[in-house]
C-alpha cells in the first residue's frame, strides 16, 4: 500500500456570536447572549466539536445611531477576559482567544492578565490584537480619542514588542520553590524590563511567571498594507475577511508570501476567514433556509438604520422594499457599525450599493441582506464538508472562524453534521492531543511553531536588555 | 451633586459573616516553606481551585484575593526602596514573589464553586476604569450574583513607573499617621472615590428590564432604559453606559481595607463593608496602631455620620475586623509552627493586624468578643495554606454555629446566595429606575447608588 500525501488538516474556530445583526435574537431558540450558561452551552459544543478555540469579539462602547442608543440588534456582552477565563475553568482543552485593544489598555497590565489566563487554562490563551482610533470608544477611557489613524499599528507594535519582553522576563526556571534552602525564586532569572519609546514609558518587573506558552497566541485581523505588515511580522493567526475561493487564495499568497522577510516559515502563520454556514437536507432546502435566515439577520428597522448610517442622516419614510434614497450621502456620524464617516466615501460607497440595486433588481432590504448577510457556504452536510476541504487543500485558507447565528446552540448542526464528515476525509482531528501529547497547549492544537527566541535569562542578559530596550529613548 | 433622597435604610439585619483572605501560600512569609504547602503550584489552577472548593464546602462567606501591579519584595517606601524610579524593582529571593491576576483567578474560581462570594482585589490608580467596571459585572454574571470587588490604591512610584502616564503622588507617613491632611494621599483618595463613583454609575446604566426583545417593533432594546453616565471628574472622563447589561446584584459589594480616617471617609462615601485592623502593635498598621475593636468601630462609625451616606440611601458599613490566624492541630500547636516560621523568616512575624495562634476554641472565644465589640465580621488570613483554611472549615466555623456566632446551617436557600445578602445588604434599586418611578421632580440620576430594603 502506498503512502498517499498527507492531506492538509483544518482548523476550526468557534466564534461566539456577539453584538450585531448576524445574530437572530428573533429566533424562537435565541437564548441569552449574556448569561453564563450560554458560554458554557457553546463552549461544550466547540469543544465537543474538537474546535481549535472558541473566540469572542469585544465591546469598548455600546453602539448608536443617530447619537442615540442603537436598539434594533443585540447589544450587551460580558468583558472579555473575565468570560474567557470562566469558560476555560469549564473546559478542558478548547483554546480561549478574545479581542483586546492595544489602544485602550496598558502593556503591563494586559500582559500580566494574559499570561495570568495562560497559567490558569494550561497553555489555552490567545489575544487578538486590534486597534481602535476613534474618539467615539476613547469616550469610555482615559486617554480619551488620543491616537492619530496613523499610528495605530505603531503602537499596537510597540505594544506587542514590549509585552512579549514582559513575557519573557521570567526565565523558563526562576520559580525555585526550594523548601531546604529558602529561595522562592531565582533572582537572576526574573529581569526588569524598562521601556522608553514613542508610546510607552514603562519601568516595571512582571508580576507573572513565565505562563505554559509563554506568549499568548497572536491573533490578528486588520487588512490595510499596514495591518497585513503588522501580521506579517506578529501574527500567529490572521482572522480574515476572504471567504471567497480566488480571493482567498490571492490574500493567502500575498501574505505568506511576507513572512520570509520577516525571518518567518510559511507554517508559523495560519489564515482562518471568518464564514457562515447554513445547512440543508438539500441544496434547495440549504438555500430557501439561507435566504429565511438571511432576512431575519436584517429587519425593516434594521435595513433602514443599515442605509441611514452610510448617508449620515436620518431618512425618514425610506420604504424598507422600495429603492435606494435619491438623495445624497451627508457628512453626519450616524455609527450604527464601523462605517467610513467622510463624505466622499459615503457618495462612493452609495453609487456602489445603488449600481448593485440596480443590476440585481434589490430593494433596499434585500440589498442590505446580498450585503451584510450572505452566507459564505450553504448546502448539504456533504457539499460544506468538500468546499471547506476544498479551501483548505487548495490554500485559499487554513480552516475557519464559524460564525453562527443562534446563542447558543447556533453550533451544533455543524458540530453533528459536518464535523465527522471533515474526520471521515481525514482532514480534520478525532481528539484533542492526538499527536502523542496528552495536554496540548493551544499552539500545539495549531500545529504552530514555539515563539523563537526561548533561552535562559542570565544577569548578563538583564543588563542588555535593559540598554536594548531603551535605545532611542530621550533623555 | 444631586442626591436621590430615599428613607436611609439599614437593608435587611446584617447576620455576623466569616470572610478568608487568601494570598499565595499564606500570610506568613516563610509559609511557602511549610511541609503542607505546595509552593510549587501557586501559579496553577488547580491550587487556587482547590482552596475555594475547601472554603465554599465549608461554608465561608466569600473569600478576597489580594493583588498588586508590582512584585511583593519591591519595597514602596522604605530605605529599601527603588532609589531610582525608572529601574525596575528586584525580586527577593526568601519570599513568594509573583501573583495571578486576581480578578482572572476569580473568573476561574467562580463556575466552579456554588456559595461563596468571590472578591478580587483591584486598583483604581492605573487602571481604565471602565475595564474594571465592566470586569467585575463580568465576574458577577460568571458566579451568578457572588461577586465583590476589594478596592485598592496604589501609592508609590513603582507602580506609576510600569504604566509610565503619570507621576506618583508623595506620601508623606509622618503627617498621615499624625492625622494631618496629606495632599498625596487626598490625591489617590480623591481618584479611588471617582473610580467607584464611575463604577457605581456603570452598573446602574443598563436598568433591569433594558433588553425587551420586542419582535413586533424590532426593537431588542428599550434604548430609554440604558443611559450613558458622562462622568467628567477631575483625572478622567467616561461616557458609558456599560457594555455589559445589568449584573445579577445590580451593584457588587465594594469592599475597602482601611487604617486611617481618611480611608474610613473614602469607604463611607463609596462601600459597602470595611476591613479594619485592630490589636496590632507593629508599624505595619500605621494609625490602627494600638487601637482595639471598639475603638476603630467608633471611629468608622463617625466618618460614616460625616458623611451624607445615609442620605444617600446607602445602607450602614459593614464593619468586618481583619485576623491572621494559625490554628492547633492535632500534630503540631501553631505557636510552635509560628516559631518555626518565624525562624525560617529571620524575624518574628508582624502584622497590620492581630495575629492570633492558638485553639479553635481561643479563636471562638476572641472572635465572639469582637462580635460584642460592634464588628460585622471577621475576615480570616490565613497564616498557611492549605492547613490553616482547612482547619478554619473542620473546627472553627463548627464552634462558631455551636456558639451561635454564625447561623447553624446556611440561611440562604438555593438560588438565593448572592454576596449582598450575605452582607444584609438588600436588594440594589437601579438609580434611574427609582428616578422613574419617583415624583416628576425627581432630580435627574445622580451617580451615586440608592438602596432600598429587601
Amino acid at each position: 500500500m502506498s503512502t498517499p500525501e498527507p492531506k492538509r488538516q483544518i482548523h476550526l474556530v468557534a466564534h461566539f456570536p456577539g453584538v450585531n445583526s448576524t445574530t437572530v435574537w428573533t429566533d424562537p431558540s435565541a437564548g441569552s447572549q449574556i448569561d453564563f450558561d450560554s458560554f458554557r452551552r457553546f463552549a461544550e459544543t466547540a469543544e465537543r466539536g474538537l474546535f481549535d478555540y472558541i473566540f469572542l469579539a469585544e465591546g469598548l462602547r455600546v453602539r448608536e445611531h443617530g447619537g442615540r442608543i442603537h436598539d434594533l440588534d443585540v447589544a450587551g456582552r460580558p468583558a472579555t477576559l473575565a468570560v474567557l477565563t470562566a469558560i476555560a475553568s469549564i473546559t478542558r482543552h478548547i483554546g480561549v482567544v478574545g479581542t483586546l485593544s492595544s489602544t485602550f489598555n496598558e502593556p503591563v497590565e494586559l500582559a500580566r492578565q494574559l499570561a495570568s489566563l495562560d497559567h490558569l487554562s494550561g497553555g489555552r490563551a490567545g489575544w487578538n490584537v486590534v486597534t481602535s482610533p476613534d474618539a467615539f470608544h476613547g469616550g469610555n477611557f482615559r486617554r480619551g480619542g488620543f491616537l492619530p489613524y496613523a499610528d495605530r499599528y505603531l503602537r499596537a507594535e510597540e505594544f506587542v514588542r514590549l509585552a512579549k519582553q514582559l513575557w519573557d522576563s521570567w526565565g523558563a526556571d526562576a520559580v525555585l520553590a526550594d523548601r531546604s534552602s529558602g529561595r522562592f525564586v531565582d533572582p537572576e532569572a526574573v529581569r526588569g524590563v524598562t521601556h522608553d519609546g514613542p508610546q510607552f514609558d514603562v519601568a516595571a518587573t512582571s508580576t507573572v511567571p513565565r505562563s505554559p506558552q509563554r506568549y499568548p497566541v497572536i491573533v490578528q485581523a486588520g487588512d490595510s498594507p499596514a495591518g497585513r505588515g503588522f501580521a506579517a511580522a506578529n501574527a500567529e493567526i490572521i482572522f480574515s475577511r476572504h471567504t471567497g475561493f480566488a480571493d482567498g487564495q490571492q490574500f493567502y499568497r500575498d501574505v505568506k508570501g511576507r513572512l520570509p522577510a520577516a525571518g518567518r516559515s510559511e507554517d508559523s502563520l495560519l489564515i482562518l476567514p471568518g464564514a457562515s454556514v447554513v445547512l440543508g437536507d438539500s441544496a434547495a432546502d440549504a438555500h430557501e433556509r439561507s435566504r429565511e435566515i438571511g432576512f431575519a439577520q436584517t429587519s425593516p428597522q434594521t435595513a433602514i438604520a443599515w442605509v441611514e448610517a452610510i448617508w449620515g442622516r436620518e431618512l425618514p419614510g425610506l420604504d424598507p422594499d422600495g429603492p435606494l434614497p435619491t438623495t445624497q450621502p451627508g457628512d453626519t456620524e450616524q455609527r450604527q457599525g464601523q462605517v467610513s464617516t467622510r463624505v466622499d466615501d459615503r457618495i462612493a460607497r452609495a453609487e456602489q450599493l445603488r449600481a448593485r440595486a440596480a443590476a440585481e433588481h434589490l430593494s433596499v432590504r434585500e440589498l442590505v441582506v446580498a450585503e451584510t448577510a450572505a452566507h459564505s457556504f450553504v448546502g448539504t452536510p456533504e457539499h460544506v464538508a468538500a468546499e471547506l476541504d476544498r479551501h483548505v487543500q487548495g490554500r485559499a485558507s487554513d480552516g475557519f472562524v464559524l460564525v453562527p447565528h443562534l446563542t447558543p446552540h447556533g453550533l451544533d448542526e455543524f458540530v453533528d453534521r459536518v464535523v465527522p464528515l471533515l474526520q471521515e476525509r481525514g482532514v480534520f482531528r478525532t481528539a484533542y492531543g492526538s499527536a502523542g501529547i496528552p495536554n496540548p497547549t493551544l499552539r500545539q492544537t495549531l500545529g504552530l511553531p514555539d515563539p523563537p527566541g526561548l533561552g535562559a535569562i542570565s544577569g548578563v542578559e538583564l543588563v542588555d536588555a535593559v540598554v536594548s530596550s531603551s535605545e532611542g529613548a530621550s533623555a | 451633586m444631586s442626591h436621590h433622597h430615599t428613607a436611609p435604610t439599614g437593608g435587611i439585619d446584617p447576620r455576623f459573616t466569616v470572610g478568608v483572605a487568601l494570598d499565595g501560600a499564606g500570610w506568613h512569609p516563610a509559609a511557602w516553606r511549610e511541609p503542607s504547602a505546595d509552593p510549587a503550584a501557586l501559579f496553577t489552577a488547580a491550587y487556587w481551585t482547590a482552596l475555594a472548593v475547601s472554603a465554599d464546602t465549608a461554608g465561608v462567606d466569600y473569600l478576597t484575593l489580594e493583588d498588586s501591579l508590582h512584585v511583593q519584595g519591591a519595597d514602596l517606601t522604605g530605605p529599601l526602596g527603588v532609589a531610582d524610579p525608572e529601574l525596575p524593582p528586584r525580586v527577593r529571593p526568601g519570599i513568594v514573589e509573583g501573583r495571578l491576576d486576581a480578578l482572572l483567578v476569580a473568573s476561574w474560581i467562580a463556575p466552579r464553586t456554588r456559595g461563596i462570594g468571590v472578591i478580587p482585589t483591584v486598583t483604581t490608580t492605573h487602571t481604565e476604569p471602565f475595564h474594571l467596571a465592566t470586569a467585575l459585572q463580568t465576574l458577577d454574571f460568571v458566579s451568578e450574583g457572588r461577586a465583590g470587588w476589594q478596592l485598592r490604591f496604589s501609592p508609590g512610584a513603582v507602580d506609576a513607573a510600569a504604566f509610565g502616564r503619570k507621576p506618583a503622588p508623595e506620601i508623606d507617613l509622618a503627617a498621615v499617621l499624625a492625622g494631618r491632611p496629606d495632599p498625596g494621599l487626598a490625591e489617590l483618595i480623591g481618584e479611588a472615590a471617582e473610580v467607584g463613583e464611575v463604577a457605581r454609575a456603570l452598573w446602574d446604566s443598563w436598568e433591569d428590564d433594558a433588553i425587551i426583545r420586542d419582535v413586533a417593533t424590532g426593537r431588542f432594546l428599550d434604548r430609554d432604559r440604558v443611559h450613558r453616565i458622562d462622568f467628567a471628574g477631575e483625572r478622567f472622563s467616561v461616557a458609558g453606559p456599560s457594555i455589559v447589561p445589568r449584573a445579577p446584584q445590580g451593584q457588587l459589594p465594594i469592599t475597602l481595607l482601611a487604617h486611617a480616617a481618611p480611608i474610613y471617609a473614602l469607604a463611607a462615601d463609596i462601600a459597602d463593608v470595611m476591613f479594619i485592623t485592630p490589636d496590632s502593635v507593629s508599624q505595619r498598621a500605621g494609625a490602627s496602631r494600638g487601637r482595639g475593636v471598639a475603638e476603630l468601630v467608633a471611629a468608622v462609625r463617625a466618618a460614616e455620620a460625616a458623611s451624607d451616606r445615609a442620605a444617600r440611601g446607602f445602607a450602614p458599613l459593614r464593619i468586618v475586623a481583619d485576623l491572621v490566624i494559625g490554628l492547633d492541630t492535632a500534630a503540631e500547636s501553631a505557636a510552635d509552627r509560628l516559631d518555626r516560621l518565624n525562624t525560617l523568616a529571620g524575624s518574628p512575624y508582624e502584622s497590620d493586624t492581630r495575629v492570633f495562634v492558638g485553639g479553635a476554641s481561643d479563636a471562638a472565644d476572641l472572635i465572639g468578643a469582637w462580635h460584642r465589640a460592634g464588628v460585622d465580621g471577621v475576615r480570616l488570613r490565613p497564616l498557611s495554606l492549605p492547613n490553616d483554611l482547612t482547619a478554619i472549615g473542620e473546627t472553627l466555623l463548627p464552634l462558631l454555629r455551636e456558639r451561635g456566632i454564625l447561623p447553624a446551617a446556611d440561611p440562604q436557600p438555593e438560588g438565593s446566595r448572592d454576596l449582598r445578602g450575605r452582607f444584609g445588604l438588600g436588594v440594589a434599586v437601579n438609580r434611574h429606575a427609582a428616578a422613574r418611578a419617583g415624583s416628576a421632580t425627581t432630580p435627574a440620576p445622580s451617580t451615586t447608588t440608592t438602596e432600598a430594603p429587601a
